[in-house]
């Protein structure tokens, strides 16, 4: 019961960043808030986990944050240079 | 060659590999072991295991930073917290000095600035870093340079 | 006795981390530009995950479980700061100019 309180506040702040993100102005506000939506999705699966009992999810979420990092800076990076390689 | 710091690599790795895992049988864990070796192994051919990848001197007094760092990381949190609610941001962007020798050294500097919450590191030139501060009072912190001090602290060991 | 006790600090350090959590959305909606948004999305990042965490790991006892919520954390502290630099360096070398209130001094 607890867990669904958690997981129910923490849709409420996925929305409010939602909001940053469409309405964005420029691209690093975007990005930040995709950032964000990334940080806050990582604790909400481990909470999850726990809801349903099964706190083996935690597996995903350590992929999850490996690959938010990976991708902003991946995206941050294109937006840059242009490309992805050194060359 | 084998020296200390591929030694307390391979313990690293190996220590990943059983929180990964989760099964201790024979087989699989000395698996693990055979592909930690080779990770150090390729890691000496490849000739990528210096200071900058094991900054070890930085570890006696690494306790003792982080925790005095978790404290500033709170109060700056809560300074934070009250400058959303109650909208009395005054953003300033200014430049400080630093006095850390080494390349580590200032990474360490910079990245405790951008930490702790209210103050981001935006530029870094050499040794001057463009610093921006939600309120002025975050930026007075920033320019006392105590935590300028706490890493060259940190950074001198032992 | 000291289950009731480290099941109802948990339910507050989760209660505490959700409040950090909620408080860095407005933030992140209601400031500014980006560079005073930076401060709001690294609010999340430290204290909002550091307390939700610390409420797992109370939840779940000394297990395997605790350990990867630990590496989580660690994880997650030490990149929030990369990306929040990366945003913020990016966007004064694109040109954008922070909304400041020191005119008269040089930058």
């Amino acid at each position: 019961m607890m867990f669904l309180a958690i997981l129910f506040s923490i849709s409420v702040c996925f929305l409010l960043i939602l909001i940053r993100l469409i309405a964005g102005k420029t691209t690093y506000d975007r990005i930040l808030a995709a950032n964000s939506i990334g940080t806050i999705v990582v604790l909400a699966i481990s909470i999850h986990g726990f809801y349903m009992g099964r706190p083996e999810f935690i597996d995903i979420s350590i992929v999850y944050a490996l690959i938010n990092f990976i991708g902003t800076v991946a995206v941050l990076k294109l937006f840059d240079k242009g490309k992805l390689g050194d060359k | 060659m084998i020296n200390f710091k591929s030694i307390i690599l391979f313990f690293l790795l190996l220590g990943f590999w059983l929180l990964m895992s989760g099964h201790y049988s024979i087989l699989i864990t000395s698996l693990g072991i055979i592909s930690c070796a080779l990770c150090v192994y390729l890691t000496i051919k490849a000739n990528i295991l210096d200071n900058e990848m094991l900054p070890l001197y930085f570890f006696p007094r690494l306790l003792q930073y982080t925790l005095w760092l978790i404290k500033e990381i709170l109060i700056s949190n809560i300074e934070t917290a009250k400058v959303i609610l109650f909208k009395t941001e005054d953003p300033e962007l200014f430049t400080v000095k630093s006095s850390q020798a080494s390349n580590e050294g200032k990474v360490t500097y910079a990245n405790s600035i951008t930490l702790t919450p209210g103050t981001v590191t935006t530029q870094i030139n050499e040794n001057v870093f463009e610093v921006h501060a939600l309120t002025k009072s975050f930026g007075d912190d920033v320019r006392s340079s105590q935590m300028d001090k706490m890493v060259s602290w940190l950074e001198k060991g032992k | 006795m000291i289950d009731s006790i480290i099941n109802y600090s948990s339910i507050a350090s989760l209660i505490l981390g959700i409040l950090f959590i909620l408080i860095g959305s407005i933030g992140i909606l209601r400031l500014p530009d980006v560079f005073s948004r930076i401060h709001a999305s690294g609010m999340i990042d430290t204290a909002g995950t550091a307390f939700i965490i610390l409420g797992m790991c109370l939840q779940s006892g000394i297990s395997l479980i605790t350990a990867k919520l630990i590496f989580i954390g660690i994880f997650i502290f030490f990149t929030s700061p990369i990306t929040g630099h990366v945003t913020a360096n990016l966007a004064r070398k694109k040109g954008l100019k922070p909304i400041t209130n020191n005119k008269g001094k040089t930058l």
